[in-house]
C-alpha cells in the first residue's frame, strides 16, 4: 500500500493580495513504503511546498493528503501524530539548532513526542550514530561545531524522533563535495537500515541518479513524472526541455550513441559508466555504425 | 499567518498617490492626525472619512487590506469606548447594578473610537502607497535641518531602512524555524502562559543567533563597499516636488481646513 498518498493537492499563497501565487496544483501522488525517492525541480517548482503538506505543516486549498491511508487533517490529534511519522528536514535545518548541547538539542523531538527519559536516551544514541556524530560530540555545544556537524545535529534531531518516512529538503546546500557526500552516504545506509521511506529534494541529477530508487520531477507546479531512475533519465530530451539537466554521465553516453556507439542502454551512474567505457576501448573504440 | 500582519506592507501601484513625493504624503499624513485630535465634530469627520475613502479608490487598495490593518486593534478600539461609556461623567440616560452610561460616556467612546480607526486607516494609506525605503527617505530628508544640532539624522534614517528592510527577513525567517520546530513535534499553541513561553525558547534562540549573523554580514557588506556615514553621500534617486504634488497637496489641506472650519462653526460636536 502507498505511505504517502494525495489526492487533487492544490496550495496557492498570498490569497487575495497582490501577490498571489498558486504553489502547487493538482497533484496526485502515490509514493510506496521503503522507496528512496529523489526529487528535483526548479526553484519555485513546488517541491518545498508539496514536502510540507506531507506532515501538515501547510493546508492544502483543496484536496486530500493520505499518511499511511488516513487523511492527516481529519483531526488536530492524527495531525500531531503525522508530525511525528514524517520527519522534515528543512532547508539549512542547523538555524534551527537552540539548546546548550548536542544531545538536547536532539532530545527536543523525542521529548515533545512523550518518550520516557531512557527512550529518550536510546533514540538520541541511535540517532547519533546514524548521522556518524561520535559520542564526544554529545555535550558540546552545537552552536561551536562546523556547519557540516551542525547539519548532522539538525538532522538527526528529526531521525531521533523515528519517523516512518524522512524527508529532506537539499540537505547538502551549501556544503562542500566532502560534506556532502558523507551526508548523502549517511541518509543511504541510514534508509537501507531502517528500510523506511526517504524523500531526498536535490538540485543535482548526479546525487539522485546515485542514491535514488525513484524519481519525481515537479515543474511549475505539477508533477511532470514520477518513476524509478531509469524510467526518467530515458526521457532526458524532454527533462532538459523544461530546463533540468540529466546526469553529466548520461548526456556523455547520448552524444556516444548519437556518433555511431553502439549503446542500448540510459547510463546513469558512473561505476556503469566506467564499466561500459573500458569495453568500448577493449573493443579498440568500439565499432562505428557509420562512416 | 505571520506575513499576514501588514503594518508597513507596500501595495505595488501607478496611482496618482503611490506617484506622489513621500515627503508631501508625509506632511500631509502628520496634517491629517493633528486635525484628527483638534476637531470634535461629526460633519469633520465624515468629511475626513469621505476623502480617505476617496484617496483609497483613487490608490486602488483592496477594501479588504484596510479591514486587515483595523482589525488587530478592534479589541483596543473596543476597551477604550467601553471604559469611556462607563467611567465619563454627565447626565445618566440608562444605569442598572453599579453602572450607569451617561450622554458624555457615549460621545466620547464614540469620538475616539473614530478617532482612532482613521488614525490607523489614514496612517496604514501612507504605508500601503509608499515603499519604506521611500519612505525613509522622506525622513531623512525632512529632518536634515537637525543636523545643525548634531543629531545624527543620516544615521537614524540608515537604521530606519534596515530595520524596515529585515522585517520581512526575519518575519519568513521566524515562520521558517516555527515550522521547523513544529516538524519536530514543538506545541505552539495550548497550553497556559508559562507553557506557551516556554515553548517560544526554540524560536527565539535560533532567531536572536540569525539575526546577529545577518548584521554582521550585512555591516561587512556595506564596508566592502566603501560605506563610511552620511558625509558627502549622495543619491541615486533625488526626491523632487513636482507640480502633481503641489496639486494634490493643496486639495487635501483644503479639505482638512474646510474640517476645521465646520467643527468651528457647525452643531453636532461629539
Amino acid at each position: 500500500m502507498a505511505i504517502i498518498k494525495t489526492e487533487h493537492l492544490t496550495h496557492c499563497y498570498s490569497h487575495g493580495t497582490p501577490f498571489e501565487k498558486t504553489a502547487v496544483k493538482d497533484i496526485n501522488l502515490e509514493i510506496d513504503e521503503g522507496e528512496l525517492v529523489g526529487v528535483i525541480g526548479h526553484t519555485g517548482s513546488g517541491k518545498s511546498t508539496l514536502i510540507q503538506h506531507l506532515n501538515g505543516l501547510l493546508k492544502p486549498d483543496s484536496g486530500k493528503v493520505y499518511i499511511d491511508g488516513t487523511d492527516i487533517f481529519e483531526s488536530k490529534e492524527i495531525l500531531q501524530k503525522t508530525r511525528f511519522k514524517v520527519g522534515l528536514v528543512f532547508q539549512y535545518p542547523e538555524y534551527q539548532l537552540f539548546e546548550e548541547t548536542v544531545e538536547k538539542d536532539i532530545a527536543f523531538g523525542p521529548r515533545n513526542l512523550g518518550m520516557s527519559e531512557d527512550e529518550i536516551k536510546a533514540a538520541v544514541t541511535h540517532a547519533m550514530e546514524s548521522v556518524g556524530l561520535s559520542d564526544k560530540y554529545r555535550h558540546k555545544s552545537p552552536f561551536e561545531l562546523s556547519g557540516g556537524q551542525k547539519r548532522r545535529v539538525a538532522i538527526a534531531g528529526v531521525i531521533a524522533m523515528r519517523p516512518k518516512v524522512l524527508i529532506l529538503d537539499e540537505p547538502t546546500a551549501g556544503l562542500d563535495p566532502k560534506g556532502r557526500d558523507r551526508i548523502l552516504s549517511l541518509i543511504e545506509s541510514y534508509h537501507r537500515s531502517e528500510k523506511n521511506t526517504v524523500l531526498l529534494v536535490s538540485h543535482s541529477m548526479e546525487d539522485i541518479a546515485k542514491y535514488a530508487s525513484k524519481v519525481l520531477v515537479m515543474n511549475q507546479g505539477t508533477v511532470f513524472s514520477y518513476g524509478t531512475v531509469e524510467e526518467t533519465f530515458s526521457r532526458a530530451e524532454e527533462i532538459e526541455k523544461i530546463g533540468l539537466s540529466v546526469p553529466q554521465v548520461t548526456k556523455l553516453f547520448d552524444m556516444l550513441s548519437k556518433s555511431g556507439y553502439e549503446i542500448n542502454e540510459h547510463v546513469y551512474d558512473l561505476d556503469r559508466a566506467e564499466k561500459l567505457l573500458m569495453q568500448l576501448i577493449s573493443q579498440k573504440g568500439g565499432k562505428r555504425r557509420a562512416e | 499567518m505571520l506575513s499576514d500582519i501588514t503594518i508597513g506592507q507596500f501595495f505595488p501601484g501607478k496611482s496618482v498617490v503611490h506617484r506622489m513625493d513621500p515627503r508631501m504624503k508625509l506632511i500631509l499624513i502628520v496634517a491629517f492626525i493633528v486635525v484628527l485630535f483638534v476637531v470634535r465634530n461629526a460633519f469633520s469627520f465624515l468629511l475626513l472619512t469621505l476623502c480617505l475613502g476617496i484617496i483609497f479608490a483613487i490608490a486602488k487598495i483592496p477594501g479588504k487590506a484596510i479591514w486587515r490593518g483595523v482589525k488587530p486593534i478592534l479589541p483596543l478600539i473596543l476597551f477604550t469606548a467601553i471604559l469611556n461609556i462607563f467611567f465619563v461623567d454627565g447626565n445618566t440616560l440608562v444605569s442598572f447594578w453599579i453602572f450607569r452610561i451617561t450622554d458624555a460616556g457615549l460621545k466620547t467612546a464614540a469620538l475616539m473610537a473614530i478617532r482612532i480607526v482613521l488614525l490607523i486607516v489614514g496612517s496604514s494609506l501612507l504605508t500601503y502607497t509608499t515603499s519604506p525605503i521611500a519612505l525613509t527617505d522622506a525622513i531623512e530628508r525632512l529632518f536634515k535641518p537637525l543636523k545643525v544640532i548634531h543629531f545624527p539624522v543620516h544615521e537614524m534614517a540608515m537604521m530606519m531602512t534596515i530595520a524596515l528592510r529585515f522585517i520581512p527577513t526575519l518575519l519568513e525567517e521566524t515562520d521558517k524555524i516555527m515550522s521547523a520546530q513544529k516538524a519536530r513535534g514543538a506545541d505552539l499553541e495550548t497550553g497556559g502562559i508559562l507553557k506557551r513561553a516556554k515553548a517560544l525558547i526554540p524560536i527565539l534562540i535560533p532567531l536572536f543567533v540569525s539575526a546577529f549573523r545577518r548584521a554582521e554580514e550585512l555591516a561587512l557588506a556595506m564596508e566592502c563597499r566603501c560605506y563610511r556615514g552620511g558625509e558627502g553621500r549622495t543619491r541615486m534617486k533625488q526626491l523632487h516636488l513636482s507640480t502633481l504634488d503641489w496639486i494634490s497637496g493643496s486639495i487635501v489641506a483644503l479639505v482638512f481646513v474646510i474640517a476645521i472650519i465646520m467643527n468651528l462653526f457647525l452643531p453636532g460636536t461629539l
